[in-house]
C-alpha cells in the first residue's frame, strides 16, 4: 500500500509552480472545452486538481503494481512467441491497470479521447512510474508518438490512428536505429517506396535496438527520396501491426531495463501512411519526437534517482557497524548530501524544461487556430529557443546523474548492495541506458553547446539572477554572480580561439559550466517556496562552485597542441 | 431489458489495517478520528465483481449502497470514479448505534425500494466489526437466497448464476436462481484503479448535505448534470419502523472491550526425538494453540 505520488511532496511543489498557471490555461484554451466534455476542468483550480487526483491514481498503480512486479519482471523479461512479443506477465498486469485507469493518451486533446494534460504533468507521472519500473517507463512513455501523430499528421491519421491509443490502449513504437545509423540518424537507409498501383507508401528494411518494436502503432524513419545520403531524404511514416508484414528477428538480451524488449525488426513490403510531408521526416518530425523522448529520459533518470537515494537512506540509518548508525559517518552522509542534491537540482531542471516545453508547444497548437499576435510569436519564440537549449542539458545531467546515484547508492549498500536481494543492484543497471539511447550524453553535448555559443544559458542565467530573493538566500546567489563571470569569461576563451576541435574538446566541461550555475539557481528559486530547499541548494552550489573552477583551471591550462597527447 | 441490475453493499470503515499507537482509545473502543476512512477492502472486490460483470454485458447498472454518516458519500464517489453508475447514501441521526441487525433492517428497505433487480454483491466482513452478518441479515430479511465467500462469479444468465466459493479445504461451485445476494471473500481479485475520466467527470458529485455546506465551487453544474447529485436517503425515505432501528433496535450490547496484547513469553528447546515431539503435540493441543 503505497502511492509514489502522494509519498513525495517535491513532484507536488513543482506542480504548484508559479507558471503553471499561464501553462493551464493556454493548454485549455481559457477553458473552451468545459461545457462540451464532462471530464473537461472548469478554471484552473479545477484542472490543478484534477492533475493531483489523476497523478494519484499513477502513484497509486505505481506503488501497489507496477514496482511490487518489478523484481519479477526483471527477471522473467519478454519472450517471443509465434512472431509477437509476449511481456512478462508484470508487465502485461501494469499495462492492462494503466489502459484501465485510463492513463494512455494523457496529453491528446480531448477530441480524439486524450485527457489533453499539460506536458508537465506527463512528464510527473512518467518520473512516478519510472521510479517504480525504468522499464516498464519506456512502454507506458512511449505515448509519446501519439503526441507526434497529433502534431504533424493528416485529420484523417489522427482520426485512424489517436482514438487507437486513448480508447484502444494501443502501445507504440519509434523505429529510427539501424545497424549503420545510431547516432548518425542521417545515414538511415530503410527504404520507403510509392506504390503507384495501390497508392500507397510501401516499407523495407531492417530496424535494430527498437524499443517495444511490436507495438501496435509505430512511427518509422525511412528513406523516400531515392539518391539521396542525408537528412533530406528522409520521411516519417505510421504503420499498423494489424498488418502483419514485420518479422520480429530478436529481441536482445541486455544490462539493465529487462522487461522492456528492444528487438531487431524486418519489414516486408509494409504498407504505412506517410506523417506530413515528404522530406521531414528527421529534420523536423523526428527532432521533434526525440525531443519529447529526451524529456522522457529526463523523467526517467529522476525516477530511478529517486527510488535508489531512497533506499540507500534508508539502509543507512538501519545499517549499524563500530557501534553506530552508518549515516553518522562523514563519508556515508556526504554521500548521500550529494545524491540527494544530484536528485534535487535534475528534477528541478527537468520541470523547469518541461514548463518552456509546454509554453513553447501551446503556442504552436494555437497556431493551427489562428495568427499570432506579435507579442505571442516573439514569446513563442523566446521559450522555443530555451526548450530547444535546455533539452539536451537536462538529458544529458539527469541520465549521467542518475548513473551516479545508483553507483553510490550501491556504495552506501556495501556488499548487500551487490547482491540480487536489494533493489539497488536492479537500479543500477537499469540506470545505465540513460545516457546512452536517445542520443548518448556525447550527442546530447553536440546539441547543448549551441546553448554556449548563442548565449542562451547566459541569457536565461541573467533573468534568474534578477529574482526576488529571501534575504538569507542572498549569498546563494552572490557566489552564483561569480560562477556566471567565471563560466562567460572561460567559455568566450574558448570560442575566440576559433578551433572547432578544441571547442568540442571543452564543450561537454562547458555546458556542465553552465548547467550548475541553472541549477544552483532553481534551487535557491525552490528555496524560496520550501524551506527544505535550502540546505540541498547550499550543499550543491558549493561542491558546483568548486567542481567549475576545477573546470576553468583545466580549459585555460589546455591549447590545440595539448590535444596531441590525449588523441588516441 | 439487456444487462443485468446490480447492487453493490459497501462499508466506510476506519482503516485498521495501519494501526499505529493512537488508534485505540484507554477505554479499548476504535479512535475513529486517528485512522483514514476507507472503502472496507471485501466491498471493493464485490464491486469488482459487479463491474466485470457490466463490462462483459452492455446495459448492466451497479448502484451503490451504503450506509453511515455525511462523509461516507465518499465511499460513493470512488465507487463512481470505477464505473459504478449511481450511489445511495442511507444516512440520518435515528440510525445511530446500529448493530448488525439495525443495519440490515435499514439496507434491507433501501433494497426493497430499489427493486427489481437481479444481484445483490457484498463484502463477506467489515474491517472494523468484523462480524460478516449484514450481508446474511439482509437476504434473510427481504427473503432471498445468499451465497457466501464467493471469489468469482463464473456465470450469470437472466435465470441463474454460478459462483466459485472459497472454503477452507478448497473451493465449491454452486448454482442458484436470481435475484440472489453473494458475499465476495478476500481471496478475489483486487478491484480495478480509479478511472482518470470518470474521476473528472464525478469529481463534483455530492449529496443534498454536502451542497448545503457550500464550499463546492460548481453548485451550478448539478442542475446541467443530474448525475452529480448523490442521493441521499432518511429514516423517513425508507419508511423504517423507528423500534427497529438505532439503539432501540440493536439488541447487541458490547459488556466490555479488552485490549490483548499476545506477547511470547517463555521459549523451550526440542530435541528431534519422536517422543518429545510426540509431547510437544500434546501439549498444543491441551490449551488449544491447534485442534
Ligand atoms: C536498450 C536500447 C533501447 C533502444 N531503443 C530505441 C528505440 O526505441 N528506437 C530507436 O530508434 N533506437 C533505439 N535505441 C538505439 C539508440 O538510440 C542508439 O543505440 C543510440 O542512439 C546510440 O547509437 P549507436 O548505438 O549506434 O552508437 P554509436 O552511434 O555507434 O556511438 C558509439 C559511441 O560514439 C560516440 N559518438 C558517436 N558520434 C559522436 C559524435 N558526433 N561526437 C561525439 N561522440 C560521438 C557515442 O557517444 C558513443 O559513445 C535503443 C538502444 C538501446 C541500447
Ligand atoms: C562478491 C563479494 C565477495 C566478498 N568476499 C568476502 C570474503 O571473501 N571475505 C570477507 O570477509 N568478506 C567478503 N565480502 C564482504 C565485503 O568485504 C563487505 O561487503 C564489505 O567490507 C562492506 O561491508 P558490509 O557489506 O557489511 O557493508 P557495511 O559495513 O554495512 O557498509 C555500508 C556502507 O557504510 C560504509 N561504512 C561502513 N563503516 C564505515 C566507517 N567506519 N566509515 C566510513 N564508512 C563506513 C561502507 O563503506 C559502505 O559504504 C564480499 C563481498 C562481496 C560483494
Amino acid at each position: 500500500m503505497s502511492n509514489f505520488y502522494s509519498d513525495n511532496k517535491h513532484i507536488k511543489f513543482h506542480l504548484g509552480h508559479p507558471l503553471m498557471k499561464k501553462i493551464i490555461s493556454m493548454r485549455e484554451m481559457d477553458f473552451a472545452d468545459k461545457d462540451n466534455f464532462e471530464y473537461a476542468p472548469r478554471d484552473f483550480e479545477d484542472a490543478i486538481d484534477s492533475y493531483e487526483k489523476v497523478l494519484e491514481i499513477v502513484g497509486e498503480i505505481a506503488g501497489d503494481i507496477i514496482s511490487e512486479n518489478a523484481e519479477a519482471v526483471d527477471k522473467e523479461g519478454p519472450s517471443i512467441v509465434n512472431n509477437e512479443v509476449k511481456y512478462a506477465k508484470g508487465t502485461q498486469e501494469n499495462y492492462d491497470a494503466l489502459k484501465q485507469a485510463g492513463l494512455i493518451g494523457l496529453s491528446l486533446p480531448r477530441k480524439y479521447g486524450g485527457l489533453n494534460f499539460a506536458n508537465t504533468a506527463f512528464v510527473m507521472a512518467n518520473e512516478i512510474v519510472a521510479r517504480a519500473d525504468a522499464g516498464f517507463a519506456n512502454i507506458w512513455g512511449l505515448q509519446d508518438c501519439a503526441e507526434t501523430i497529433n502534431d504533424f499528421a493528416s485529420e484523417d491519421i489522427k482520426e485512424e490512428f489517436l482514438p487507437k491509443f486513448s480508447y484502444g490502449g494501443a502501445t507504440g513504437a519509434m523505429d529510427l536505429t539501424e545497424p549503420d545509423a545510431g547516432s548518425d540518424l542521417q545515414a538511415v537507409q530503410f527504404k520507403a517506396t510509392y506504390d503507384q498501383e495501390n497508392d500507397q507508401w510501401i516499407l523495407n528494411g531492417v530496424k535494430r535496438f527498437i524499443t517495444n518494436g511490436d507495438a501496435d502503432i509505430s512511427l518509422v524513419l525511412a528513406r523516400s527520396e531515392e539518391d539521396t545520403q542525408d537528412a533530406r531524404g528522409l520521411s516519417l511514416y505510421v504503420y499498423d501491426r494489424s498488418h502483419k508484414a514485420v518479422t520480429i528477428r530478436r529481441i536482445e538480451n541486455k544490462l539493465g531495463i529487462k522487461g522492456s524488449p528492444t528487438c531487431e525488426l524486418v519489414f516486408k513490403n509494409a504498407p504505412a501512411k506517410l506523417i506530413g510531408s515528404r522530406k521531414f521526416g528527421l529534420i523536423k518530425y523526428v527532432m521533434s519526437l526525440m525531443n519529447a523522448a529526451r524529456l522522457g529520459i529526463g523523467a526517467q533518470s529522476v525516477g530511478i534517482a529517486e527510488a535508489a537515494y531512497r533506499e540507500a537512506l534508508k539502509y543507512a540509518q538501519e545499517r549499524s557497524q563500530f557501534g553506530k548508525e552508518i549515516i553518522q559517518f562523514p563519508a556515508v552522509y556526504e554521500m548521500l548530501s550529494v545524491m540527494k542534491g544530484k536528485l534535487f537540482s535534475s528534477r528541478s531542471l527537468l520541470y523547469e524544461t518541461s514548463r518552456f516545453v509546454d509554453i513553447y508547444k501551446s503556442y504552436q497548437r494555437i497556431t493551427d487556430d489562428r495568427k499570432l499576435e506579435p507579442e505571442e510569436r516573439k514569446e513563442m519564440k523566446k521559450y522555443q529557443k530555451l526548450a530547444d537549449g535546455f533539452t539536451p542539458l537536462l538529458k544529458m545531467i539527469s541520465s549521467e546523474y542518475c548513473n551516479q546515484i545508483a553507483y553510490d547508492a550501491i556504495q552506501v549498500h556495501g556488499g548487500t548492495g551487490y547482491m540480487k536481494d536489494f533493489p539497488v543492484e536492479r537500479l543500477f543497471r537499469d540506470a545505465r541506458i540513460t545516457s546512452i539511447y536517445e542520443g548518448t550524453t556525447q550527442l546530447q553535448v553536440v546539441a547543448a553547446i549551441k546553448g554556449v555559443t548563442s548565449n542562451i544559458f547566459l541569457d536565461r542565467i541573467k533573468e534568474y539572477e534578477k529574482e526576488s530573493l529571501r534575504p538569507e538566500l542572498v549569498f546563494l546567489r552572490k557566489i552564483l554572480i561569480k560562477m556566471t563571470a567565471e563560466y562567460e569569461q572561460t567559455a568566450q576563451n574558448v570560442i575566440e580561439m576559433k578551433d572547432d576541435e578544441l571547442l568540442d574538446f571543452h564543450a561537454r566541461r562547458l555546458v556542465e559550466m553552465a548547467g550548475n550555475i541553472i541549477m544552483g539557481y532553481l534551487l535557491t528559486l525552490d528555496a524560496m517556496q520550501d524551506d527544505e530547499y535550502q540546505n540541498v541548494a547550499e550543499a550543491f552550489i558549493r561542491r558546483a562552485e568548486a567542481n567549475n573552477k576545477e573546470k576553468v583551471y583545466y580549459i585555460n591550462s589546455t591549447e590545440q597542441r595539448d590535444l596531441g597527447i590525449i588523441k588516441q | 431489458m439487456k444487462g443485468y441490475k446490480i447492487i453493490v453493499l459497501a462499508k466506510q470503515v476506519p482503516d485498521t489495517r495501519n494501526v499505529g499507537k493512537d488508534a485505540m482509545k484507554a477505554n479499548g473502543t476504535v479512535n475513529r478520528a486517528a485512522l483514514p476512512a476507507v472503502f472496507n477492502p471485501e466491498d471493493l472486490k464485490a464491486l469488482e465483481q459487479a463491474l466485470r460483470i457490466k463490462d462483459e454485458n452492455p446495459g448492466t447498472t451497479v448502484t451503490l449502497l451504503t450506509m453511515g454518516p455525511g462523509r461516507a458519500a465518499e465511499i460513493i464517489r470512488e465507487g463512481l470514479y470505477r464505473g459504478a453508475d449511481d450511489g445511495i447514501l442511507i444516512t440520518d441521526r435515528k440510525f445511530a448505534g446500529s448493530d448488525t441487525l439495525a443495519t440490515s433492517y435499514a439496507i434491507s428497505l433501501a433494497i426493497k425500494k430499489l427493486s427489481p433487480y437481479d444481484l445483490i454483491l457484498s463484502g463477506r466482513q467489515a474491517i472494523d466489526g468484523d462480524t460478516a452478518q449484514v450481508g446474511p441479515q439482509a437476504a434473510e430479511k427481504i427473503g432471498i437466497p445468499q451465497i457466501t465467500y464467493c471469489e468469482e462469479v463464473v456465470a450469470i444468465t437472466k435465470k441463474s448464476i454460478q459462483i466459485k466459493r472459497r472454503l477452507e479445504r478448497g473451493v465449491e461451485t454452486v448454482e442458484a436462481p436470481l435475484p440472489v445476494l453473494v458475499t465476495v471473500h478476500g481471496s478475489a481479485p483486487d478491484c480495478r484503479s480509479r478511472n482518470a475520466k470518470l474521476l473528472m467527470k464525478y469529481k463534483h458529485a455530492e449529496t443534498v448535505t454536502e451542497r448545503q455546506d457550500g464550499t463546492d465551487d460548481y453548485l451550478e453544474l448539478h442542475d446541467a448534470r443530474p448525475y452529480l447529485n448523490i442521493h441521499e436517503w432518511t429514516v423517513d425515505d425508507l419508511n423504517a419502523d423507528e423500534e427497529w432501528l438505532g439503539l432501540s433496535g440493536s439488541p447487541t450490547k458490547v459488556k466490555k472491550v479488552t485490549n490483548v496484547v499476545f506477547t511470547a513469553k517463555e521459549s523451550k528447546v526440542l530435541g528431534d526425538k519422536d517422543d518429545e515431539i510426540e509431547e510437544l503435540i500434546q501439549e498444543l493441543l491441551e490449551n488449544h494453540t491447534i485442534g
